[in-house]
């Protein structure tokens, strides 16, 4: 299984959703985060006097699937997710080494 | 109580008074009520003086010729229509059988019935400008700091309040009925507030028969009215006591908002109980007959501070309070960098401050037109309109300023220019036309952009505005009455009624330099210096002796958590992220050396 993280512009999240929907996904989770990466912030005036934007906020989507899917996956949210400009985000891919349903006990791709 | 004579009142006179008192002469006219938002000036093109006044009932000059009736038939309200309505005087309902004298009662009756519903309306919307005054100040402020700034803005109204009844009212308001007035003048509140006739002063003056009227010719403080006594037991005085009191708590939220985020709970307390000392004192040397009011007779210069509204009484007061608390302070910790420069440090939440703005907007409607004390004074429309149109040219005025600067139009700065206009035709908008009040409005707004910068290149942290707001456009307004009043409203204002401005224009109104009084212009700049320097200084020095009671200002490792929690004990949003609270929108730029 693999976990699949992915950091988008926040008005990105709705069409990346619909897409991942489409493709098949059946759940994720979603919150909101702030960063900055290569894109930095930016200043601006407030009273006259200069202040930085440092933290950019963004939504950090988290979606489980099994192994096979998780190319598609990205490739899903890379294709929605993009503007062309600086500042699209990231996509995370790592490993998971156990999944449990809590109200079933269900262990591993079944409790996907 | 007693009334005290000039030598003992001689004692009581100020430091600051005593420069002013130069080349003054005693004036021992025989004086009556006070000058302030209450004149009820006489009528437009009225010559006064003409021929002696006919003599008034008693409800209407308040003198009691008889000490055993009360003064007049309704003076505890408890009547409850009896001299207003048909029958309750048992005179029937039979309108044949009622003589003239009863129909003129009657008539009375109402005139007051509408003045009370008037001001007491327009006291309301005053005191809703508390919660005008906590969104601004709070939306202006960081996220960590929110709890402790509203509480702040919250508390000063009862501890205001409770300031103003016990000592406030009776030093500002105690010998008001002793006042200078225009020939003619009624107390538009009712002859109740005959009641406040005592104070202190210089130079008592004396009536035919040698015995002391309770008029001063330079009145310094009044003495009557503490915790509204019984001896000022008539609902006349608690019109005016609660009008009076919401204009105070003006004045006592300003200095909250430029000392936020640093300035310590419990010294905040002590300075909510003695706000009302130095307000109620200079309130008293302008609207209660004191001694600035007392110019125009005493020095000929024009008909005395005239200061419609309170730009100067509440607002200059209040801004110059707020200077000397934020140079006690000093700036919040990270406003300036190590070389001294002046840091953003932003506010956290936009649309507190423009709806603050709005309140306060709207409950200036009471605040100004309120002011003349009286519903049947129509002047109320002019007022009403030079209100609003001073307002609406602040905020222009302050997006001219800013594009002029090159800045985008930061919503708190053209709130701040809204304010700015209002507080600046605070004190002209009876007086002027309304160009004029426009034209006072928009320069209000663009000053208040540079000053804003001003005190901050300065090193004074003002993290709303309030000393640019209040203090520089409070100083600006009262200005502005002696260069722009046009001589239409006023006349006989403070007892001036002089016989070559009757010849030349008709009638003696409050008229600026631009309109042939350039005397009046010379006593705005007096009445400005006198609230500069006398509010400054005290509360300089109250700042410097209370933070040896306890200090005024909370601990570095507080200030830099935020304040909710050490000082009040709850967060001001408990669904934010300590993060967010901390940061808000943006941080300071950090420029390289």
């Amino acid at each position: 299984m693999k976990m699949v993280e992915a950091i988008v512009k926040p008005f990105k999240l709705d069409e990346v959703k619909e897409a991942l929907t489409k493709a098949g996904i059946q759940g994720m989770t979603v919150e909101e985060v702030k960063g900055f990466g290569r894109q930095k912030g930016h200043t601006e005036l407030y009273r006259g006097a200069e202040y930085s934007v440092d933290f950019l906020p963004k939504v950090k989507i988290q979606i489980l699937v099994p192994d096979e899917l998780a190319a598609k996956v990205v490739d899903v949210i890379t294709d929605s997710a993009k503007t062309g400009k600086i500042g699209d985000g990231k996509i995370f891919v790592t490993s998971v080494e156990e999944v449990i349903r809590i109200r079933t006990g269900e262990k591993g791709a079944d409790a996907i | 109580m007693e009334r005290i004579d000039s030598k003992v009142c001689l004692l009581g006179a100020s430091a600051v008074l005593s420069m002013f008192l130069l080349g003054g002469f005693a004036y021992g006219q025989e004086t009556k009520s006070p000058e302030e938002p209450a004149k009820v000036a006489a009528p437009v093109g009225a010559a006064p003086a003409a021929a002696p006044a006919p003599k008034l009932p008693a409800y209407f000059s308040g003198a009691n010729e008889d000490p055993k009736k009360p003064l007049w038939p309704d003076a505890t309200g408890a009547a409850s229509g009896v001299w207003a309505t048909p029958a309750g005087d048992a005179k029937g309902d039979v309108p044949d059988q009622l003589k003239g004298g009863d129909l003129y009662d009657r008539i009375v009756h109402n005139l007051y019935s509408i003045n009370y519903v008037w001001v007491l309306i327009a006291g309301f919307l005053v005191m809703f400008m508390q919660a005008g005054f906590m969104l601004v100040e709070t939306g202006l402020c960081r996220a960590k700091n929110a709890a402790h700034t509203s509480a702040m803005n919250f508390l000063v109204y009862p501890l205001g309040c409770f300031a103003f009844w016990v000592y406030g009212f009776g030093i500002g308001w105690g010998n008001w009925f002793n006042g200078p007035v225009p020939p003619g003048w009624y107390a538009s509140l009712g002859p109740g507030l005959a009641a406040l006739n005592e104070g202190l002063g210089i130079g008592a003056a004396l009536d035919a028969a040698g015995k002391a009227t309770g008029a001063f010719t330079y009145g310094l403080i009044g003495t009557k009215g503490f915790f509204l006594s019984s001896a000022v037991g008539d609902v006349s005085v608690m019109v005016l006591f609660f009008f009076m009191m919401v204009f105070m708590d003006t004045t006592a939220t300003i200095p909250t908002g430029a000392m936020a985020e640093r300035w310590a709970w419990k010294n905040f307390v002590l300075f909510g109980l003695w706000v009302a000392l130095p307000y109620c004192l200079y309130a008293n040397w302008v609207w209660g007959g004191g001694f600035l009011a007392q110019g125009g007779i005493n020095w000929g210069l024009g008909h005395g501070a005239v200061d419609f509204a309170g730009s100067g009484v509440v607002h200059a007061m209040g801004g110059v309070i707020a200077l000397a608390g934020a140079m006690v302070l000093g700036p919040r910790i990270g406003k300036y960098d190590s070389q001294g420069r002046a840091r953003a440090i932003p506010c956290h939440n936009v649309p507190m401050i423009v709806l603050g703005t709005f309140i306060l907007a709207f409950g200036w409607f009471g605040f100004n037109p309120g002011s003349t004390l009286s519903g049947t004074d129509l002047r109320i429309a002019y007022v009403v309109v030079n209100t609003m149109l001073a307002g609406i040219m602040g905020a222009l005025g302050a997006y001219v300023a800013l594009t002029f600067k090159g800045l985008k139009p930061d919503p708190t700065m053209l709130c701040n220019g809204m304010l700015a206009g209002l507080v600046a035709i605070t004190a002209p908008c009876a007086f002027v036309d309304p160009w004029a009040a426009a034209l006072i409005g928009s320069i209000g707004g663009i000053v208040v952009v540079y000053s804003v910068f001003f005190w901050e290149k300065r090193g004074i942290d003002d993290p709303v505005g309030a000393i640019s707001v209040h203090g520089v456009n409070g100083i600006w307004g009262v200005l502005s009455v002696g260069i722009f009043a046009n001589g239409a409203y006023g006349a006989g204002w403070n007892g001036v009624v002089r016989d070559s401005f009757i010849k030349e224009f008709g009638s003696d109104g409050v008229r600026g330099l631009l309109y042939g009084d350039f005397s009046q212009f010379v006593m705005q700049a007096l009445n400005a210096g006198v609230v500069l320097v006398f509010g400054f200084v005290m509360a300089y020095v109250w700042f410097k002796v209370s933070d040896l009671i306890t200090p005024i200002r909370v601990s570095k490792e507080v200030e830099i958590e935020g304040l909710d929690m050490a000082e009040v004990g709850v967060p001001g949003y408990t669904d934010m992220p300590e993060a967010e609270k901390q940061l808000g929108f943006g941080s300071p730029v950090q420029k390289s050396a």
